[in-house]
């Protein structure tokens, strides 16, 4: 069994207007996406800003209102358990946010901060929180005698650190992390995503794993979901992704990741303009009527690609 | 944007409308009622309460309530007691004192904020700012009513460069020049006492807007593109850091009521604030109620207004 | 060497923090020639983006030493009229946030209209608007007459930044600065933005100096690359050179760091220790040597210079020669154990 299935998972954010400010409209932030991950799994998602990744992220652990599906967590409805049972589920699922700067509540010290979950859930003696938090400070590789600094006090990366720190404080089994590189610079980035692998393989996390850079999504990700406007375009194994992209917008996004070769350059531009040629060619084709993807058709086991009916 | 503006507005009823009725249950609250007073100690119990149940008194509150508010929206205010005549009558020649003397206030605020907020604001962190910014903390700390005083001591009766009470000079005759200026010397040591005090916050507030304008990237920008540096601070600057003082606006008109209370006190200024404290000492209840309705309604007024600018100059908020 | 646009000689801007002066850039010495596009690679704290700002004589509040020749005038020492001669019309500049660099309550045609009346103060209005239509054209603005009358909030990301660089091409400059371009853009808006740059460059023919931290743009759109540390060149050379055979120990280690879509690494490499802040720089000595402990000190030189390893290949320090990845000895140690 997966550790956590997404069903049909829809997110309406209504649309208000005119003098009484009553709903107009719903933004389709997220509609009906699916997917499921092992445990012990880094499972990618992609998209770009206003694609609905973030959203979906946030509504499995709780901080969007489901509209309607579901997001069975091993076995519980997430969107249906009352609120005692998820507040035990919570402590399962945390998240790890992008902004190390402004996720840290710069008034607080880092043991503070580390301690906040396990104040929530665990009726922990002072000495023995102490002891943990500087058990997990040495486990993000922070020096223990840091926890009673404050987070202006650390660098871009030792903040994500201890954001990760926070996150893996209750033993979770499942880890959403929204772009959790995306505000540090190139060499931070791989010591915290060399951190985030090492971590997963010692305490068998699960990750979801939110992103617009393709080139760490291959990197962290063993299956990958690409969305646009709020649906699935296509959804396959890295591999699959990477090397035989179905969907046209795939195939763009992918072209549009710039090549390290500086030797391809002529090439790569030449490949982009083919494909946005074949883009707006078979646009009509890929896209019904108010320009949203498909639903998804298998061309795999594992391979599912927005197709239209017909084809 | 008009959506806005019509949302926004139709807010201003029921804020009018609980106002009344606070106004309306705090006049109920005080001790006395429209007889008291008014009537002969030594009048058969009996008959007052066959004049208290003619003139509905004795109905209840909700009956009374909507009594008095189709009166007032009549501009029936009552009787004043103390004065033995129209409540409407006796404030509306003290209105339009407080409304020329609000506006003196106002221009001359401005007159006063908005240079000494730009050089403070352009020139952060010079001698120049630092007594610009020395004079608002003076501003702030200083009470209305005490520097109104001394300006009254120093101005009014040592110096003698103005009249030291009164709206307009005795024996003048209305809609003539001399008239006029004689309106426009009394209003002056006032409004400029309360103008001194009152601009502090707004060359505070211009200050502080441009300085952070200043440190915008579009400024950046409009250097890059080759703009002098006064063509940045005009165009770009000043622009952008008027917005929000011309925003303020509604709220200056808040801070002018209580402003009046003070200074037509001080200055003997016959004007709705005078007569406020005056009906207050007097118990003048009718008197009371209608001004503090009034000065509620200057207030939504005020705020509805700096809305109103807000939207109608901004266009990230014109634009939905 | 007609071709040369831009020459900086031994380039220094220091900011004033508390009573000190403390170099952000120092001692960097290029050249730019028409037509090439220069990219400066660096990481946050590298001093690549108060390298441009000295160029364009943007900083308020810093002092700058040393020669920056465009055309025989010294922009290091020109004063203000000069400046605003030059700004915006023989120099343009792209910026990194479009949102933030563009007047929110003006409209965008208003802002590229400012740019040529600056320069052009006869001008009549009817003929500016047609150039600034023709600008968004060239930008490509699908609807150009609408969007004049737009403002900026009104607009996408990848509009907005195509507005900024209408703006900075307004007036054919000669040398076109960008500053991190696309780094706040998607990646398909991103790869469209740099099409465009190219596009633009082959048609006005600019020296372009691409300010950015991503090996991937600098790969698609360099000819030349300078990789800045710490305020200091630490190796510059041709874009190809730079990327097939780096020698400065950074410039390897970042090209390390970062994964690729070409081969899937089990793990990346990590840079040790930390940028040094303004203050801490090391200004003796090598200023990388802190982040590679394991090479002997010995390795590096006392005052490090720019050496030409190869023609227009120059590195910094000699700790290049000994440079070697930790984790790489260990693999070979454990080859030959086995």
């Amino acid at each position: 069994m997966s550790l956590i299935e997404v069903e049909n998972l829809k997110v309406h954010f209504p649309v208000r207007g005119g003098i009484f400010q009553t709903v107009k409209d719903h933004v389709r932030a997220v509609d009906g996406v699916s997917f499921s991950i092992e445990q012990g799994q880094t499972y990618g998602l992609v998209g770009e800003s206003g694609s609905g990744k973030t959203t979906t992220g946030r509504a499995i652990i709780g901080l969007n209102d489901i509209t309607s599906g579901k997001v069975l967590f091993e076995g519980k409805d997430l969107s249906t358990i009352n609120k005692k049972e998820y507040i035990d589920v919570r402590k399962d699922i945390q998240m790890i946010f992008q902004d190390p700067f402004s996720s840290l509540n710069p008034k607080k010290r880092v043991a503070d901060i580390v301690a906040e979950p396990l104040r929530n859930y665990e009726n922990l003696s002072a000495k023995e929180e102490r002891i943990r938090v500087q058990e997990l400070m040495e486990l993000v590789g922070l020096s223990p005698e840091a926890i009673y600094k404050y987070p202006h006090e650390f660098s871009g990366g030792q903040r994500q650190r201890i954001g990760i720190a926070r996150a893996i404080a209750l033993n979770p089994k499942l880890i959403i992390a929204d772009e959790p590189v995306s505000a540090l610079d190139v060499s931070v980035q791989a010591q915290v995503l060399n951190f985030m692998r090492e971590i997963q393989k010692e305490l068998n996390l699960t990750y979801l794993f939110i992103s617009h850079d393709l080139g760490i999504i291959r990197h962290m990700c063993d299956h990958i979901g690409i969305m646009y406007k709020g649906r699935y375009v296509e959804h396959g194994t890295s591999e699959e992704i990477f090397t035989n992209p179905q969907h046209i917008y795939t195939k763009r996004l992918i072209a549009a990741i710039p090549d390290s070769n500086p030797r391809n350059r002529e090439m790569h531009y030449e490949n982009r303009k083919l494909v946005k040629a074949e883009y707006d060619k078979l646009e009509k084709d890929f896209f019904d009527e108010e320009g949203l993807p498909f639903s998804l058709k298998s061309i795999s086991a594992t391979h599912q690609v927005a197709l239209p009916e017909r084809g | 944007m008009w959506k806005l503006i019509v949302r926004r507005t139709l807010i201003t009823i029921p804020q009018i409308i609980i106002l009344s009725i606070l106004v309306f249950i705090l006049a109920q609250a005080m001790p006395g009622d429209a007889l008291t007073g008014l009537i002969d100690p030594n009048i058969d119990p009996a008959t007052i309460e066959a004049m208290r149940e003619r003139l509905g008194l004795n109905n209840p509150w909700y009956v009374q309530y909507f009594d008095w508010i189709k009166g007032v929206i009549q501009g029936d205010f009552g009787q004043s007691f103390r004065f033995k005549m129209p409540v409407s009558e006796l404030i509306g020649d003290r209105m339009i004192n407080t409304l020329w003397l609000s506006l003196a206030t106002l221009i001359l605020t401005y007159l006063i904020a908005i240079p000494l907020g730009i050089i403070s604001g352009r020139f952060n962190d010079t001698w120049l700012d630092r007594m610009i910014t020395g004079y608002t903390y003076i501003g702030f700390a200083a009470p209305l009513f005490i520097f109104a005083l001394v300006m009254l001591f120093i101005f009014g009766f040592q110096l003698g460069w103005f009249p030291t009470s009164g709206s307009v000079a005795p024996g003048t005759e209305p809609g003539t020049f001399a008239y006029f200026i004689s309106k426009l010397n009394h209003l002056l040591l006032p409004a400029l006492s309360m103008a001194l005090i009152t601009t502090v916050s707004t060359v505070q507030y211009l200050r502080s807007e441009i300085i952070d304008t200043k440190q915008k990237d579009f400024i950046v920008t409009a250097r890059a593109k080759g703009s002098s540096e006064s063509r940045v601070y005009n165009r770009h600057v000043l622009r952008n850091s008027l917005l929000p003082i011309a925003a303020f606006f509604g709220y200056e008109i808040t801070g002018l009521i209580g402003g009046t209370i003070f200074i037509e006190n001080i200055f003997g200024y016959p004007g709705m604030g005078e007569l406020f404290l005056s009906s207050i000492s007097l118990r003048d209840y009718s008197v009371m109620t209608a001004l503090v309705l009034l000065f509620g309604l200057a207030a939504i007024i005020g705020a509805l207004l700096s809305d109103i600018i807000l939207s109608l100059v901004d266009p990230r908020i014109r634009i939905k | 060497m007609n071709d040369v646009l831009l020459n900086i000689k031994n380039l220094k801007t220091s900011f004033r923090i508390k009573d000190d002066y403390y170099a952000a850039v120092d001692d960097v010495s290029l050249t730019v020639r028409k037509n090439e596009v220069l990219a400066i690679v660096g990481e946050s704290g590298s001093g690549k983006s108060a390298f441009a700002f000295s160029i364009m004589g943007l900083h308020t509040r810093a002092k700058i030493e040393g020669e920056i020749d465009y055309k025989g005038i010294n922009l290091a020492k020109a004063n203000a009229n000069q400046m605003k001669k030059l700004r915006g019309n023989e120099m343009g500049m792209i910026f990194q946030d479009a949102l933030s660099a563009l007047n929110p309550l003006m409209v965008v045609g208003a802002q590229i209209d400012e740019a040529i009346l600056l320069h052009n103060p006869k001008s009549s209005k009817s003929l500016r608007k047609k150039q600034v239509i023709n600008l968004l054209n060239q930008v490509g603005i699908p609807r150009p007459e609408k969007t004049y009358d737009q403002y900026p909030h009104e607009l996408s990301g990848g509009m907005r930044q195509r507005i900024v660089i209408a703006m900075a091409i307004s007036n054919q400059p000669e040398l076109l600065i960008a500053d991190e371009p696309t780094t706040a853009l998607d990646v398909t808006i991103q790869s469209q933005i740099l099409d465009l740059i190219k596009e633009l460059k082959e048609t006005i023919h600019a020296g372009i100096i691409l300010i950015t931290h991503d090996l991937g743009v600098v790969a698609e759109m360099a000819d030349r690359v300078a990789v800045m540390y710490a305020g200091q060149i630490v190796e510059i050379a041709d874009v190809y050179t730079l990327m097939e055979n780096p020698q400065h120990p950074y410039t390897r280690s970042l090209l390390n760091s970062i994964p690729t879509l070409n081969e899937v690494k089990e793990e990346l490499h990590v840079i040790q220790g930390v940028v040094p802040s303004l203050q801490n720089l090391p200004r003796t000595g090598c200023r990388f040597a802190a982040r590679i402990p394991w090479i002997e000190e010995s390795a590096h030189e006392a005052s490090p210079e720019l050496h030409e390893i190869s023609p227009g290949h120059y590195v910094r320090c000699t700790c290049y020669k000994d440079f070697y990845f930790p984790e790489q000895a260990e693999e070979e140690r454990n080859y030959v154990a086995n």
